[in-house]
């Protein structure tokens, strides 16, 4: 194919001159005022199906409080999405350029991957902004003297599989000794969470566990659920999974004749996108979550009211009440209460992510507030402090009956006192002890 | 015009031997170091830096290291990305290594940063070696194949033994805060970018002298003979087995490096999918485009790679389009895929020889000929 001079030459003139404007491109700041709420959100990768509800939830969220409100405490809302596809470095390049937006820079960042999370959590304590990892890891960074700027409220993995293996002695009637529990876990950081607090509750109550890695992306899955249906035969499989993993799991499960009222998945395996990918067989499968579904809420009233017929709604109309979205929704409210709380402390105006920091960490959503705002019944209540950045928020189990969540069981509170606590700490000393971070005295804040 | 070229005469060999012979070469090479150097850290802000300047260097270490292999000794690689996780890890290990602890001394004590990359570049050198010894009967695609098993074996084996991330719950290893000299920090969530892009500056230019010396002696031609024709290289009297495993232990030591320096100077924690399979792919795709053989392909692949996918993200945004995200990212892949099939058909040798064509062409200019 021969090109004439003059086109080749346009291109190479176009590429350079890209290439010069997109250098200068970088980092430029918004010239309005306002509170600045950065959106590390993944529409496009593999991971899609599961980030773009949850986009549009926390999208949606801030819109509502722009229009009805005017923003929070009159300061208007700028929020900015940034597209990370589920991949470290473009979340870290993301980060980057969104950390100094706005008139005083990012207010929190919620990037919806443990592995962006991590990517960019010293980060954080360097610049000062609020991380918060709403149901995701890294667990200890629940004690807040060691991590001050890393939030895991409601609920982080350790407690969720603590409120798992509750539920499942709540059905065996609190038999658990010499029961078989298998965990089949997506073989990253997110799936190797639980592993640690499984094993000291296997330790405690006498059941057997037995881990099954899943190699990413989570397709090849044959060999391990042979294993489990024909030779183990576990009473229970507990399931880390995300993205295509959660749906092929389901179908070779149903493949062994795995019952499927046996199979709990966490709160990452537990959305409709899965359940409808995974059709017929996955009736009856159950989920662990700490944000209910459903569009009967409090705060859907003024959804409907001021974003969805206003046509301002991020997304379609079906995703709305779905599991993800709701909890794109809550995590929304969780850097809207904390630049709330941080307002009611320094001021009505623009705040640093340093003053929002004080704020997330002096949340309390009591149930007065929570119906206050709406959100009653969909979130439980949590309460922050200096040093427990997990809140105490409890875990509820769902069950998929075809075509919606279902509650299976009332809300169950992990142990974390004596149990959990002490884990926590343990961790989170040993990470302050190897980066030479000297805890905060929370007694003094 | 650009080229005065009159005048120039060599009055020794060492003169005539070295790396830049015209002295517009040698004006332009140092101009380019200083603003390097000097111009960049006072100039660029914190975003530029860390997000586009510390990967680019990053990568084009590991694009040096494959180019040695494939490009100059032409064995063709896909291990790239495990050699990089051997090296980050291989540092990890390193720089949490409490040399107090081991000899019994009051104090902890840990290795130099230097030391560090050093020992991380010559630990994965050795397990280089190790998966090289294949290519002595495969060649070619075949043993792209093999160092695939590379690939997916050291992955899988830091995944597996808790021994390599100190046995952490979630298996991710974070780069300790570490100073360079007492007072000026080099890695951990306090270091400057200005300390960090410095340093890896300092590193990527001796690598980069120290590569183009190899390929220019003895060793760089033994390997360049063995990718022209391996069995005519044999029956002159250079040994195979030597040779090739010498590539694979240069070319992994660069590697190593590179993961190293990505773990700790550039993302700061890392876990073993962060080097699967698609960044063996990105490599090679660095040294196709860049050019294979070259050294200045290396660094113009690179470019292209790293920068290329964050300008088509910033531009619309500066152009004052405000097109949604996930379009945005849609359109990378276009454009990105669309300007890799136009560079390969026009200069299938890479931007390394469409940059030797111009240098041709401006050492004559204004004349034709």
């Amino acid at each position: 194919m021969r090109l004439s001079k003059f086109t080749k030459a346009s291109v190479y003139t176009m590429v350079a001159a890209a290439l010069t404007v997109g250098v200068l491109a970088g980092g430029e700041a918004r010239a309005e005022d306002g509170q600045y709420v950065p959106g590390m959100v993944y529409r496009t990768g593999p991971y899609a199906p599961g980030g773009i509800p949850w986009a549009d939830g926390y999208a949606d969220y801030f819109t509502l409080l722009n229009e009805r409100d005017g923003g929070i405490g009159g300061v208007k809302i700028l929020y900015d999405e940034c597209d990370s596809a589920y991949n470290n470095d473009k979340g870290v390049e993301c980060y980057e350029k969104m950390k100094g937006q706005g008139p005083t820079g990012a207010s929190a960042f919620q990037p919806l991957s443990t592995g962006i999370s991590y990517a960019i959590l010293d980060r954080v304590r360097a610049d000062k902004i609020p991380l918060i990892t709403s149901g995701l890891g890294r667990a200890d960074a629940s004690v807040g003297s060691v991590f001050p700027y890393v939030f895991t409220l409601p609920v982080t993995y350790w407690a969720g599989a603590d409120a798992i293996v509750q539920y499942i002695g709540q059905q065996e009637k609190g038999a658990l000794k010499g029961k078989k529990i298998a965990l089949v876990y997506h073989d990253s950081a997110y799936g190797k969470e639980p592993i640690k607090t499984l094993e000291a509750l296997a330790a405690k109550e006498g059941f057997e566990l037995s881990l099954f890695p899943v190699p990413h992306p989570g397709l090849e899955q044959k060999a391990t659920w042979l294993k489990i249906g024909r030779q183990l035969r576990p009473d229970y499989v507990i399931m880390w999974g995300w993205g295509v993993m959660n749906a092929t799991a389901l179908k070779e499960a149903a493949a062994v004749g795995f019952p499927m009222d046996h199979f709990i998945g966490v709160w990452w395996s537990g959305s409709e996108v899965d359940m409808n990918a995974a059709g017929e067989v996955a009736k009856g499968f159950k989920a662990a979550q700490f944000i209910l579904p459903g569009n009967s809420f409090g705060v859907y009233k003024d959804l409907k009211a001021k974003v969805f017929d206003a046509g301002k709604a991020k997304g379609e109309a079906a995703e709305h009440g779905t599991v993800i979205y709701n909890r794109g929704l809550g995590a929304a409210l969780l850097t809207a209460e904390g630049i709330k709380v941080a307002q009611d402390k320094f001021g009505k105006k623009p705040l640093t992510g340093e003053q929002i920091q004080w704020g997330v960490e002096h949340i309390n959503l009591s149930p007065e507030r929570l119906e206050q705002i709406g959100f009653s019944g969909m979130i439980n209540p949590v309460k922050l402090s200096c040093d427990d950045h997990e809140g105490g928020g409890s875990v509820i189990i769902t069950q998929w009956d075809g075509k919606e969540w279902q509650p299976a069981s009332d809300w169950i509170m992990p142990r974390r006192e004596g149990f959990l606590r002490p884990m926590y700490e343990e961790s989170a000393m040993a990470y302050a002890k190897e980066k030479g971070i000297t805890p905060r005295d929370c007694s003094k804040e | 015009m650009f080229y005065r070229e009159a005048g120039q005469f060599k009055a020794s060999y060492a003169a005539d031997q070295q790396i830049f012979p015209i002295r517009q070469d040698r004006i332009a090479y140092y101009t380019l170091l200083a603003v390097a150097f000097a111009a960049v850290p006072m100039v660029a802000n914190e975003y530029w830096m860390a997000t586009i300047l510390i990967p680019f260097l990053v990568m084009s270490i590991a694009s040096l290291g494959l180019n040695i292999l494939t490009g100059y000794a032409g064995q063709l690689s896909l291990g790239t990305g495990g050699f990089m996780a051997t090296g980050a890890f291989a540092a990890y290990k390193l720089s949490t290594w409490d040399i107090g602890a081991t000899f019994g001394l009051a104090e902890p004590m840990h290795l130099h940063m230097v030391l560090v990359f050093l020992g991380a570049g010559l630990v994965t050198a050795a397990v280089g070696v190790l998966f090289g010894i294949p290519s002595l009967r495969i060649k070619g695609f075949y043993l792209a194949v093999a160092t695939l098993a590379a690939q997916f074996f050291l992955l899988w084996l830091f995944n597996k033994v808790p021994w390599f991330t100190n046995y952490s719950t979630s298996g991710v290893i974070s780069a300790p805060p570490r100073e360079l000299f007492p007072g000026v920090v080099i890695t951990g969530p306090m270091a400057h970018p200005v300390t960090k892009y410095l340093f890896l500056l300092s590193l990527v230019v001796l690598l980069a002298l120290g590569a183009k010396n190899i390929m220019r002696c003895h060793l760089g031609r033994a390997w360049m003979a063995i990718r022209d024709m391996d069995i005519a290289a044999e029956i002159i009297g250079i040994r195979p087995m030597r040779t090739k495993l010498a590539a694979f232990a240069l070319s992994s030591f660069y590697c190593g490096i590179a993961g190293a320096a990505w773990a700790f100077l550039y993302t700061g924690s890392v876990e073993p999918l962060a080097f699967s399979i698609e960044v063996s792919f990105k490599v090679l795709f660095m040294i196709i485009i860049g050019g294979l053989g070259s050294i200045m392909g290396s660094f113009l692949g690179a470019a292209f790679i790293t920068l290329l996918p964050v300008l088509l993200t910033n531009g619309p945004r500066l152009l004052g389009l405000n097109i949604p995200v996930d379009i945005i990212s849609h359109l990378e892949f276009m454009i990105f895929g669309a300007l890799i099939i136009f560079f390969l058909i026009v200069e299938p040798h890479g931007l390394a020889r469409l940059w030797q064509i111009a240098k041709e062409k401006l050492r004559l200019w204004p004349f034709p000929y």
